[in-house]
């Protein structure tokens, strides 16, 4: 599958420059509210500026030397603008995402259909398809842009939907069934086909992710909103650690200047997560975006790391969507190579998949074979059988098994018992056997086997460390399904699936605690996706189905739930990390600080001052800079998502511990001591 | 490894070999299962027929809050009354005078909420009355409301989904019955047995080899000294509380009032494990008590033993370790074990003067009672360490990917709220409080109230600051020893220390039952691989760096300031 994945470098100098002017936009009070950490942020640096002004108006110098003043200023001020940049660089990059999905659908021209009286008459009008609303329709013909979501009404096309999927092969739209849905952007190849708008402008699913990977719309999901919490009562601690310093250092005798409160306690508060913390979420949906899944909301990208148990359909996920022939099983006294002449034969013109994996298996190449005069039969569900008539009399059939067995027994012949056997085996090692008979009498039985995809089980291998169960629904008997289940790594399958089944199993699942997660397709998979957590429903499904799940995925690619759950996971997981690291940072800050608030008045802590910073100026100066750069130092970290491993909880824990916990606690110690000497050359 | 410090950890030994029975004792009381103590029954039920209390009743988290916050009402005021009247009821042999109000409340609330700090000297503060119907029985019912709050937290933590947290009187009841009362009378007859009065008369006159006459103070004190310090209460019988000769007159009454204050506490970490039969979890949680525990004492032990740099610097020599304000029957070694039991536990009793700790022990209790919940006070030490687990939960669940959960429920914004509340709430009490009484001694020496600021202070300086920072550090963890350096027995001290005191009990208390109700009522997520364990020790480890940087960061220029600036001077 060739994936036009766009891929916008992190810094693109388009979006510096947009991201740049938006963080001073988002300087507003009434913005910058909504980010209680940052807001403590943005009123220090107003106190600065007005100590400042003060101190240039009256000249007095109890506060501080003014450039140092400034300097301090000038450091919280770019802190602050820093968070902002975070959040607007995530925008940005969502926003041009989105943008690139939008061009497609920039004004096309639309054949809007004109009603005439009650009756809806072909009265064709070429309109802009912004002026198309909902229950409108319009009719594409072989080479036209579809201007707008909709169903089909009436009539087939193949349609070109790599605009939208990347996905170069075309596929078949038609009215009525599952697959009746078209999207606006795409493209009609062949065939003209009448379609009902089934969105309002600027209500499809695109516009609302585009809404919200903008920010625009965009609601704190469940877990940020605890976090906020979290951190709005860390940031209290450190107001209370601050105010009540004043009074401490009075009974010490030590004076401190503002500069020194509000620098502690800008260095104190968790700034870096604080600043991070949105843009985490922006880039969340922005990576659901780039994977082509459309998610409706922020909660469920979310929701999705949560999964449990994975409902997955066999066919196209964990099968390749074709059964291929993988051995032929000649009857007593036939020989072999007459047995599979007999099979290419029959197969020639059968253009199914499974037709052709028969001649590829048979490796005898078609050329030998002449069919002028041949009369093939093609299959019918009814007679549940093909095959050809050859001029020379022979009748060669194909089939099911009991379809091919009624052949025989009705002209007369028995069916042999090894035969039957063979059937038998092929089925219980999830095989579907074909029976190929000629003139009425068994030849013998071809064993299609399905296809496990490369690489999926190691995928479920992946998932079940995450702690998630997979299902597979299929409509195969149990014990077919058994074997596929067994095979392929499945913990558990739902068999002889009907759509009612699916929705059960959901409920029993929910009803034990657990968050289940499914993909479909169909009109009947609507109930069930709407059940589910998260439901994802594929592109080419019908419009009941998009609607009842919260994701809709552009590629319909079966697989796209895995890659839907990892990106939930590592949602959360690049919000703890970050959280841990920031808190973690204080120590050192800490100890920079503290030291150097009481020099004057305590020359004994200045044992305090393990990394030995030069003087109490450059010791703030280095906390604070340390504190402004490190969140454009993690911008990159919090946009592209922690990694995630699939580890166990406790390994993964650790893991992360390790390295944002230990590693929060370590590297502020050594950039201060940089920035600190870096500082000495200049101090 | 001199005998001292063998002796310490003998102990402790010890300790933990009680504690183990003692805490599976424990969860079969609670949960009403057959015990040893089962010929109490016609007892107890008695006593739920004679208050109108069906114990079977189930209450559910709000019930269960309202139970326990209007039964302390009531004691409260009673408590009171009784103080202020004392000199007009019975059993007064020494003729001691009523309290003033501002110290009633003090002492009032003070014994209510199990920190028994105590403003006056039992010896002319109380009367026999007061100290029996008062302070001893409140120092019974403070310690089985923890306990039995705590038991609400068990069953929320046991079920998978309920609203029924049990019934608080049935607790409350069996608390007194089956655990303190027994417990109580065996240590009370060892104490006797060595030493310890246990007599109605007044003051006994002694007539010294030099031919002085000394006033002894005695009294029923035996049984009070006993759930003093099962119920990690901590209030003496006499002013100077453990160190003095008749409330603990040997080494072995030493060491069995150690026990006995970190019995309970202890003991109860086990019985999480065997009520919600959940042994790993208590496991965990023991280790990581322990860990600081272990390091505290080992910090002190040193510290104690190797005797003041101040001393030393005069060249004399201290074989001994530091003996200012330690009792020389004991030694440095058992003093500092004391200290960090009696601060973990939210006890409060000494055996030593905390004021004469060395600058680093003296860091270390209050450090110990910043953080309040290494086995903590009987009940709430646990109900402390929740609100721990619950932010461990919430930031460890976000780093490994899921919405983070405990036992099965969903930890979501309303429980974090709860949980960071009062993790706000105790750094304000302590550091809001110290820096009022800083301010005051800065700025306002000469203000005209009963007790000049200007003089609050006995040692000026770091030592000083110490002093305040002590005081509501250890008001605020209920725990009720005190730098007794501090002029504390005056209107500002009696007033803002009862205020810290009442909200730093019931907010505590009331916050987890919250938290837990919440959480029990959430629909119950069966364990997967994904789940993180919260009884792994790598989530207990987690717990630990939360308590270790929470605590830090929110003390850390406070502690710097105090023992920290007084060490780095010696």
């Amino acid at each position: 599958m060739s994936k036009q994945k766009s891929s916008i470098k992190l810094f693109a100098p388009g979006l510096v420059g947009a991201a740049a002017r938006q963080s001073f936009v988002k300087l507003h009070p009434k913005l910058m509210v909504k980010n209680p950490v940052m807001f403590t942020v943005e009123i220090g640096t107003a106190v600065m500026l007005a100590v400042c002004i003060w101190q240039v108006v009256t000249g007095n110098k109890s506060e501080g030397a003014l450039w140092y003043n400034i300097t301090i200023f000038a450091i919280l001020l770019l802190t602050v603008l820093f968070a902002n940049f975070a959040e607007a660089i995530a925008e940005a990059r969502g926003k041009a995402q989105a943008e690139s999905l939008r061009k497609t659908r920039e004004d096309t021209p639309a054949k809007k259909v004109f009603t005439v009286g009650d009756m809806y008459v072909n009265e064709v009008k070429v309109v802009s398809s912004s002026q198309l609303r909902k229950g409108d329709l319009f009719i594409c013909e072989a080479g036209d842009i579809i201007p707008m979501d909709g169903e089909i009404v009436e009539g087939i096309a193949t349609i070109d939907e790599s605009a939208i999927t990347g996905e170069s092969a075309p596929v078949i739209r038609e009215a009525g069934g599952d697959k009746s849905s078209v999207t606006g952007g795409t493209k009609v190849l062949s065939d003209s086909i009448k379609v009902k708008v089934t969105t309002e402008p600027g209500e499809s699913f695109l516009d609302k992710m585009i809404a919200l990977v903008e920010g625009a719309s965009r609601q704190k999901t469940p877990n940020e909103i605890a976090l906020t919490i979290l951190l709005a009562a860390f940031t209290l601690i450190f107001v209370i650690v601050c105010v009540t310093l004043k009074p401490f250092a009075d009974y010490a005798n030590t004076p401190i200047t503002i500069a020194a409160f509000i620098s502690l306690f800008v260095c104190l508060i968790p700034t870096t997560i604080g600043g991070l913390l949105s843009a985490i979420g922006i880039a969340g949906m922005d990576r659901a975006l780039r994977a082509n899944v459309i998610a409706k909301s922020g909660k469920a990208v979310e929701t999705a790391g949560d999964v449990d148990v994975l409902l997955l359909d066999k066919t196209g996920t964990i099968t390749i969507g074709n059964r291929k022939a993988t051995g032929f099983h000649p009857a007593n006294g036939v020989e072999r190579n007459e047995f599979i002449e007999a099979c290419v034969l029959s197969s020639l013109a059968d253009q199914t998949p499974e037709g052709k994996s028969i001649i590829e298996l048979a490796g005898m190449g078609t050329k030998a074979f002449h069919t002028d005069g041949a009369v093939f039969i093609e299959f019918t569900a009814e007679t549940r059988c093909s095959g050809v008539d050859l001029p020379d009399g022979r009748r060669i059939r194909k089939g099911a098994y009991d379809a091919v067995k009624n052949i025989t027994v009705n002209a007369g012949h028995t069916f042999p018992e090894e035969t039957t056997q063979q059937v038998k085996i092929i089925s219980s090692n999830g095989g579907t056997p074909l029976v190929v008979s000629r003139n009425e009498k068994i030849l013998g039985v071809i064993e299609l086997q399905d296809i496990i995809k490369p690489g999926i089980r190691e995928r479920f291998e992946r998932l079940r460390k995450m702690g998630v169960k997979t299902v597979m629904v299929t409509g195969d008997n149990p014990l077919t399904a058994k074997y596929i289940a067994e095979k392929a790594g499945v913990d558990d399958f739902i068999a002889e699936a009907k759509p009612e089944d699916k929705m059960n199993y959901i409920r029993k699942e929910q009803q034990g605690g657990k968050l289940v997660a499914m993909m479909g397709d169909g009109t009947n998979d609507a109930p069930a996706l709407a059940q589910a957590d998260v439901g994802v429903s594929m592109n080419s499904g019908t419009q009941a189905a998009k609607e009842a799940g919260n994701m809709v995925d552009l590629d319909n690619d079966p697989t796209k739930l895995i890659e839907v759950v990892e990106i939930g996971k590592q949602l959360l997981i690049t919000r703890g990390t970050l959280t841990t690291f920031s808190i973690a940072n204080d120590v050192a800050k800490y100890f920079a600080i503290v030291p150097a608030l009481f020099i004057a008045s305590i020359p004994a802590l200045q044992s305090l001052n393990i990394m030995g910073l030069k003087s109490p100026e450059s010791a703030i100066l280095s906390a604070i800079i340390f504190n402004a750069l490190i969140i454009p130092a993690l911008i990159p970290l919090a946009l592209k998502g922690v990694q995630y491993k699939p580890l166990g909880a406790s390994a993964l824990l650790r893991r992360n511990l390790l390295i944002y916990g230990l590693g929060g606690l370590v590297v502020p110690f050594i950039g201060i001591k940089l920035i600190d000497m870096l500082l000495g050359l200049f101090m | 490894m001199n005998s001292e410090i063998t002796g310490t950890i003998l102990l402790f030994a010890l300790t933990l070999l009680l504690a183990w029975p003692l805490g599976k004792y424990i969860a079969n009381v609670y949960a009403g299962k057959k015990t040893i103590t089962g010929f109490l029954n016609p007892v107890e039920r008695f006593l739920f027929r004679l208050c109108g209390i069906n114990p079977a009743e189930q209450m559910n988290w709000k019930q269960f809050l309202k139970a326990m916050l209007t039964i302390n009402m009531l004691w409260v005021v009673y408590a009171m009354l009784l103080l202020i009247f004392q000199d007009k009821l019975p059993l007064n042999p020494d003729g001691n005078t009523g309290q003033a109000p501002d110290l009633a409340f003090n002492t009032a609330i003070s014994f209510l909420v199990n920190c028994n700090l105590q403003h006056y000297s039992g010896e002319s503060g109380l009367t026999y009355f007061t100290q029996l119907f008062v302070v001893t029985f409140l120092q019974f019912v403070s310690a089985a409301t923890g306990m039995a709050m705590l038991v609400a937290l068990f069953n929320g933590i046991k079920e998978k989904t309920t609203e029924h947290l049990g019934n608080f009187w049935n607790y409350f009841i069996k608390s007194i019955t089956r655990i303190l009362l027994p417990l109580s009378i065996i240590v009370a007859v060892l104490l006797v047995f060595n030493g310890t009065p246990a007599s109605f008369d007044g003051k006994d006159t002694i007539t010294t080899l030099q031919g002085d006459t000394v006033q002894v103070s005695r009294g029923p004190a035996a049984g009070m000294i006993a759930i003093k310090q099962l119920g990690t209460n901590g209030g003496g019988w006499f002013g100077v509380n453990s160190a003095h000769p008749l409330e603990n007159p040997n080494y072995i009454t030493n060491a069995i009032q150690t026990i006995s204050i970190l019995l309970i506490p202890i003991a109860l970490v086990f019985s999480l494990g065997f009520y919600i039969n959940r042994r790993k979890l208590s496991k965990v949680i023991f280790a990581v008590m322990t860990f600081l525990f272990v390091i505290f004492c080992a910090i002190n032990i040193y510290f104690e033993t190797k005797g003041n740099p101040a001393i030393d610097k005069l060249g004399i020599a201290q074989t001994t370790g530091s003996m200012e304000g330690k009792e020389v029957r004991f030694g440095a070694a058992a003093t500092a074990l004391w200290s960090v039991a009696t601060t973990s536990t939210s006890n409060g009793s000494v055996n030593g003067m905390h004021d004469s700790l060395t600058p680093v022990s003296g860091g270390v209790v209050i450090l110990d009672m910043m953080i309040n919940a290494l086995y903590g006070g009987v009940g709430v030490g646990l109900l402390n360490y929740f609100i721990f687990i619950i932010i461990a939960v919430f930031i460890s669940g976000l780093m490994v990917g899921r919405t983070p959960e405990f036992i099965g429920h969903k930890v979501e914004a309303r429980e974090v709220k709860i949980a960071a509340l009062v993790t706000l709430l105790s750094a304000f009490l302590i550091k809001g409080f110290t820096a009022l009484a800083a301010y005051l001694v800065a700025h306002h020496p000469e203000m005209n109230l009963a007790v000049k600021p200007g003089t609050w202070l006995n040692n000026p300086s770091y030592h000083g600051f110490s002093e305040m920072l002590y005081e509501y550090t250890s008001a605020n963890a209920n725990n009720g020893s005190g730098f007794e350096g501090l002029g504390d027995n005056n209107i500002f001290w009696n007033v803002t220390t009862g205020i810290v005191l009442l909200i730093g009990r019931f907010l505590p208390i009331i916050a987890p039952i919250a938290i837990i109700g919440l959480l029990a009522k959430k629909k119950y997520i069966p364990e997967s691989p994904g789940t993180l364990r919260t009884d792994s020790y790598t989530f207990g480890a987690m717990t630990l760096a939360v308590i270790i940087i929470v605590t830090a960061l929110s003390y850390l220029p406070a502690l710097a300031l105090g023992p920290l600036a007084e060490y780095f001077s010696m």
